[in-house]
């Protein structure tokens, strides 16, 4: 029993530090707060029952994994279709030529404009943001996280901010017009 | 530089994950360039929206007890059970735990397990349990460069991993499970709307390809050797079905 009470303790002090960091990444991809406690405990549980197994290198990416993977799966079986994924390599399409920068920087203050922007992403183009914006994730350790390859992510990414850019203008768009 | 490659390559520049060689031309480039550089604070602009400190949700209170206290339970010793847990468990699950230990105790002299028997349970369970919790798999994919390298560093092999979808059983991924008290890979296909798990781990230089066929509580199971690895498969297709398929699977891996 001691030898069992020092795995755990092992497991907790490798694997709570990141606790945060699986929540709000459960959070963003599931979109209810329930749900996402829901599968942090279950992604928890299956972290522990696989430490035994587990070989070293970011416990942080490891846990990541765990967590998006079992949103992913439960999104699969309960959700009636996850955003299409076309693999959408295509390059930006620079229509933004004549977008003033000014712009973007005036709603990128808005926080509530911000998170409904990101919330209207798409799942696998959000999760990019998130885990590069918001955990400071590198793009290798994001690659491990989702099981993609680095090219794949950098331009998932610059989709996915893509994404942003034209979900702020038009939210921007609709609550000046709103407004006045 | 093409202007489409660059605005790519501005977003990794941005993230300070370009090379010094591509910085370099990257940034050259936009010293010369009204429309790239405009991107570029485009992107720098997007990404500072992204970064807003009162985006990050926060862990909801008790979370993090409510995990402590999971693995605490997960983890405590089965032989304390008729001790500890008895002021804590309802009459009804009393009645419950007495007729399982009853069944247990009767159940020792029916059951003459063999090591293969034994293994077959717990191939069966495991694909049970894998329809059951949401666990159908760890690594999402058809692709089979994805899944294989997904067990990378999670197991001290490398699971042979094929696609059969042209046969009609598609590859749907891959799970980590535990199988006689070590890890191994599952590799999971469907059939239609049925599910096949397919366990494998490394057994030797034995190649047994005869086919040893068995059920359990209705679901079919095959096992056999092949390069090295000793192989599960357990469904509930029909058992034509499953011959077909592991057939197929023998064939694929020679």
């Amino acid at each position: 029993m001691p030898e069992d009470r020092e795995f755990v303790s092992r497991f907790e002090q490798d694997v709570l530090p990141h606790l945060g960091a699986a929540f709000n990444l459960a959070r963003w991809i599931l979109g209810n707060e329930q749900d996402a406690e829901d599968m942090v405990q279950e992604a928890y549980l299956r972290a522990y029952k696989y430490f035994a197994g587990y070989q070293g290198g970011s416990s942080r990416s490891w846990l990541l994994a765990i967590v998006r993977n079992a949103c992913y799966t439960w999104l699969q079986q309960n959700k009636a279709q996850l955003q299409a994924d076309d693999l959408d390599e295509e390059l930006y399409s620079g229509e933004g030529d004549m977008l003033d920068p000014e712009v973007i920087l005036q709603l990128s203050n808005q926080k509530d404009l911000v998170h409904r922007a990101i919330e209207l992403i798409p799942t696998e183009f959000r999760e990019l943001i998130i885990l590069r914006e918001m955990e400071g994730l590198s793009y290798k350790e994001i690659a491990l996280v989702t099981s993609l390859p680095i090219g794949t992510v950098m331009s998932r990414l610059a989709r996915g901010r893509q994404y942003l850019k034209d979900n702020l203008l038009r939210l921007g768009e609709e609550d000046h017009s709103h407004g006045s | 530089m093409d202007h489409e490659i660059v605005q790519l390559l501005l977003n990794a520049y941005i993230d300070d994950e370009l090379d010094a060689e591509n910085s370099l031309e990257i940034e050259t480039h936009l010293k010369s360039c009204a429309i790239c550089s405009q991107h570029h604070r485009v992107l720098l602009a997007l990404k500072q929206a992204a970064k807003l400190p009162a985006l990050v949700y926060a862990v909801p209170p008790g979370l993090e007890s409510r995990l402590r206290a999971s693995t605490r339970r997960a983890n405590r010793p089965k032989s304390f059970l008729p001790q500890l847990q008895w002021r804590w468990i309802a009459p009804a699950a009393l009645v419950t735990i007495l007729l399982l230990l009853i069944l247990v105790v009767f159940g020792r002299s029916w059951f003459q397990p063999s090591q293969n028997a034994l293994l077959a349970q717990e191939v069966q369970s495991a694909h049970v349990r894998s329809l059951m919790a949401n666990h159908l798999t760890d690594v999402t994919s058809t692709d089979q460069h994805t899944v294989k390298p997904w067990f990378d560093g999670k197991l001290d092999y490398s699971p042979p991993v094929i696609n059969l979808a042209s046969d009609g059983f598609p590859l749907i991924g891959g799970r980590l499970d535990y199988i006689d008290n070590r890890p191994v890979a599952a590799l999971i296909y469907q059939r239609n709307k049925h599910y096949i798990n397919v366990f494998v781990w490394p057994a030797g230089n034995n190649t047994s390809l005869a086919l040893n066929a068995s059920t359990i509580n209705g679901y079919n199971l095959i096992h056999w050797s092949q390069g090295g690895m000793t192989f599960w498969a357990v469904s509930d297709v029909s058992p034509q079905d499953l011959q077909t398929f592991v057939h197929l699977l023998q064939q694929n891996l020679q």
